[in-house]
């Protein structure tokens, strides 16, 4: 079949597709050439389907959580047992996730395979990741086109204008996100979002719906930087909204994921299982978690010391396991092409990280959600890490000249 | 005794195939060859014709823009053939032998009795020269130039490399020779690298320094960047220690010794052991009966660095070593042992793989299939773990593929040769061929900087 599709065949011009087809289900038979006659195992398609794996937990958390949302917006009843009929919300949760997810793919693919096509190469691996890292950044109730449009932007704008794999400024996914959340935030925030369902039925049929709130708790946080604090939909006082979050919100539910957010990020839990997988196969930077959960937490920290209002005395670790912040921290601010390259960067890359997405959860009203800005523009500013990383090795050499 | 250095980035890649202690004579007869493209940048000027009558260290040719270094024969007999390639350029000066090695006498003083010029101009027209590499470029080193030190490594951390303790157990006399003679050259400056306990510490005169770890720990360039490294405008030489025992030998008799140590290694060896050859004999005599099936790459040189041959070609002039591999010419399928596979046949310094699981005594047959395609730099953090220079891998490679000359200067191209690259290019994700770059890096600032 091979001698279609090879330079001068019939089908020349469908190469991509079926070079990309063979070497997902062989691997190529090119041998080395000059240089090294053996070569290591890895190979970028193991390296990015290890990540593919490590979101799995995630994914499916995700989707039971949705699934429970949904059920819970049917019955009017925000405070529906969590693990009873666990089947039928797994199997509402697929309904609504799984569309978004294919999605998300068939627009990825298509586009990576007619840049694939122009340019003469087969698909490159790294819309692997993406295009399962979109849909769990997603809010549950997201209108499937407006994925489509946001993957679309996020492939071409984000990534092949600068040439591909390996070659974007920016974190795909993320530039997804932040698309979405700038062009049409009325679908990207607030509190009708988060749950599936939830705006139709308010809009249609709001019988059974008194008092039922779709915040999330960084909505609720948000409030409490306004004049009327509410939690769960509920006016509070504000020398009490801590307490009262804290027992809407309980730790354990926060760090499981048992809260409304969107579809893959609530579960810090799951993204933690994730995060052993990454780090021990060395394709996530320990160093970046690390150093982001540093920063959000000695960030934390600060605004309790500075106090003052509700949301600045929230305890410092309620900040890691709520939003999307452990899930931002493991998969997206690990991203090796945008990250830090170079090992004390991405230390400073994960801690500058981790403080600025709390600085702006927290003290910007208009972003209840300040992780993914963060990460954006600390991949803006990586290679400016990078840069004075590897001016101070040149210093170190020149120096070495003049004492020589 | 300077301090022990430890080398703990690299990688000990572990092959099947390593040559056991016994020393096995290749005669020599039929054709040897001496093939001008084993030394880098070189223009021939053939000294020679066809039909010539040789002896062992005759001047075959000399180097065109530096004429003072010679290049001389490894055998006796008559110049059968001066093969060309493309654009007429000589690729090989075969030699039809008449097994008798007669070599040409010289005429030669007490060492002691040398001054430092002489032994250069002595190194330099029994051929011995050829054999010094200079620092920057990795080139033969130009006569001209003042090195600020020559070094040398007593042993080769390369997967299944020759152990020299081994080869050279009964030249130690011949080796002291020869340092003396380098001593004399370099007015003091030669550093010698040796294992812990190693025989070698016992070598006079010259400064020691021991060095333990994984590969790249015996590659010189480790050792240079460790003790004394190069900055711009320096130069400073390396030689192989089999090349100073020879050289010792020949001030001792008057005659050049062509006959070199090698290990025949690798998993496609039935009984990989010592050899002892001539110089530029074929891969076919010295592989003679020992290989089963005919789909093998035959590396002279070690996996990383050695140059892909045919049987019917010539072990290049810088190999201490013929490995022969299987090739990966054929499609693996991915969920058994292609790219989704458990993965327990390939080695990897990836934790993506089980070989970190694996005891250390397990050896592997790896073949020469690239396992993937070539991409764009995605993963970070994969080349420092295997450069134990205080320099950015990724960084200076990019820079040699953009032809960046300013970045390339001031992040270390004047320290680095391809070989120091060469595990960098076994591990990375990219499969990108660095060593090729950072020669084309170095050929650009030969031609711009020097």
């Amino acid at each position: 079949m091979e001698p279609h599709f090879i330079k001068g065949g019939k089908y020349e011009k469908w190469n991509p597709l079926f070079e990309t087809l063979a070497t997902f289900a062989f691997t190529p038979k090119l041998v080395t050439t000059s240089g090294t006659h053996i070569r290591d195992g890895v190979d970028l398609k193991r390296t990015m389907m290890t990540v593919v794996l490590a979101l799995v937990p995630c994914l499916l958390f995700g989707i039971y959580n949705t699934g429970h949302w949904e059920l819970a917006v049917q019955e009017g009843n925000r405070n529906l047992p969590y693990f009873a009929e666990m089947g039928a919300k797994f199997l509402t949760g697929l309904t609504i996730v799984l569309p978004v997810i294919v999605v998300s793919y068939g627009v990825g693919l298509t586009i990576e395979f007619m840049f694939g096509m122009i340019r003469g190469h087969s698909l490159h691996e790294g819309f692997l990741v993406s295009g399962m890292l979109i849909p769990l950044t997603m809010p549950a109730d997201v209108p499937l086109w407006m994925v489509g449009i946001a993957t679309a932007f996020a492939v071409i704008i984000g990534k092949e204008i600068f040439g591909g794999t390996g070659m974007n400024v920016v974190n795909i996914a993320l530039t997804a996100r932040a698309f979405l959340f700038f062009a049409y935030p009325t679908s990207m925030s607030g509190d009708k979002v988060w749950m599936s369902g939830l705006g139709d039925k308010m809009a249609t049929n709001p019988e059974g719906l008194d008092g039922f709130s779709g915040a999330t708790a960084l909505g609720d946080l948000a409030s409490f930087m306004s004049d009327k604090a509410t939690v769960a939909g509920e006016v509070v006082q504000s020398n009490e909204a801590v307490q009262n979050f804290s027992s809407e919100y309980t730790v354990w539910e926060s760090f499981a994921g048992m809260i409304p957010g969107s579809i893959g990020e609530t579960s810090t839990l799951a993204c933690l299982i994730g995060a052993a997988l990454l780090v021990i196969t060395g394709v996530g930077s320990l160093r970046i978690i690390l150093s982001f959960f540093a920063g959000g937490f000695v960030m934390g920290l600060l605004l309790n010391a500075l106090g003052g209002n509700p949301y600045l005395d929230l305890p410092a670790y309620y900040h890691l396991i709520i939003g999307g912040f452990a899930f931002g921290a493991i998969f997206m601010a690990t991203d090796p092409v945008t990250a830090s390259q170079t090992a004390l960067g991405k230390i400073i890359y994960g801690f500058l990280g981790g403080f600025l997405a709390i600085m702006i959860r927290v003290l910007n009203p208009a972003y209840p959600e300040g992780v993914f800005l963060a990460i954006l523009f600390m991949n803006i500013m990586a290679p400016i890490i990078d840069h004075y990383i590897v001016q101070s090795n040149i210093n170190r050499r020149l120096k070495r000249l003049k004492t020589a | 005794m300077s301090n022990t250095i430890s080398i703990r980035k690299g990688l000990d890649i572990r092959l099947v195939g390593e040559a056991t202690k016994e020393i096995r004579e290749v005669p020599v007869t039929g054709i040897v060859g001496v093939s001008p493209l084993d030394f880098h940048g070189l223009t021939p000027k053939m000294v020679v014709k066809e039909g010539d009558i040789v002896s062992v260290g005759d001047i075959l040719f000399y180097d065109k823009k530096k004429e003072s270094i010679k290049f001389v024969s490894p055998a006796s007999g008559t110049v059968k053939q001066v093969v060309r390639g493309e654009k007429r350029r000589i690729t090989n000066i075969l030699i039809a032998t008449d097994g008798k090695q007669t070599a040409k006498k010289f005429d030669l003083k007490k060492i002691s009795d040398y001054s430092s010029e002489e032994v250069k101009a002595l190194l330099l027209e029994s051929g011995f020269w050829s054999s010094m590499k200079q620092r920057p470029l990795d080139i033969i080193a130009d006569p001209s130039n003042d090195a600020k030190g020559l070094f040398v490594s007593s042993f080769d951390s390369a997967p299944l490399a020759p152990d020299y303790d081994y080869v050279l157990s009964e030249d130690m006399d011949a080796l002291q020779v020869g340092f003396d003679a380098l001593q004399i050259l370099m007015k003091g400056n030669v550093h010698l690298s040796s294992k812990p306990n190693s025989e070698f510490a016992k070598i006079n005169g010259v400064t020691h320094h021991c060095f333990e770890g994984v590969h790249p720990v015996g590659n010189v360039g480790t050792q240079i960047h460790h003790i004394d490294p190069v900055n711009k405008g320096e130069f400073v030489w390396a030689l192989n220690i089999q090349e100073v025992a020879a050289i010792g030998k020949f001030i001792s008799s008057g005659t050049i010794d062509p006959t070199r140590k090698i290990a025949l290694t690798g998993s496609e060896i039935n009984t990989p052991t010592y050899l002892k050859i001539v110089k530029g004999s074929t891969m076919s005599a010295l592989v003679e009966k020992q290989i089963e099936g005919s789909n093998v790459r035959y590396i002279s040189g070690n996996v990383l660095t050695g140059d892909k041959k045919e049987l019917t070609d010539y072990i290049g002039f810088y190999a201490n070593q013929i490995t022969v591999i299987p090739e990966g010419d054929e499609y693996k399928f991915f969920l058994t042992t292609g790219w989704l596979g458990l993965g327990f046949d390939k080695f990897s310094n990836s934790r993506l793989f089980p070989t970190f699981l694996l005891p250390k005594s397990k050896n592997f047959r790896l073949d020469t299939n690239t396992n993937g395609e070539e991409r764009a730099f995605v993963v970070t953090g994969e080349l420092e773990r295997v450069f134990p220079f205080d320099i950015l891998p990724v960084q200076l490679t990019k820079a040699a593929i953009t032809e960046d000359i300013d970045s390339m200067e001031n992040l270390g191209i004047y320290e680095v040769a391809p070989e120091d690259f060469a595990l960098c290019e076994y591990v990375c994700t990219t499969k990108i061929n660095i060593q090729d770059k950072i020669r084309q890096g170095l050929d650009l600032i030969a031609s711009e900087c020097m």
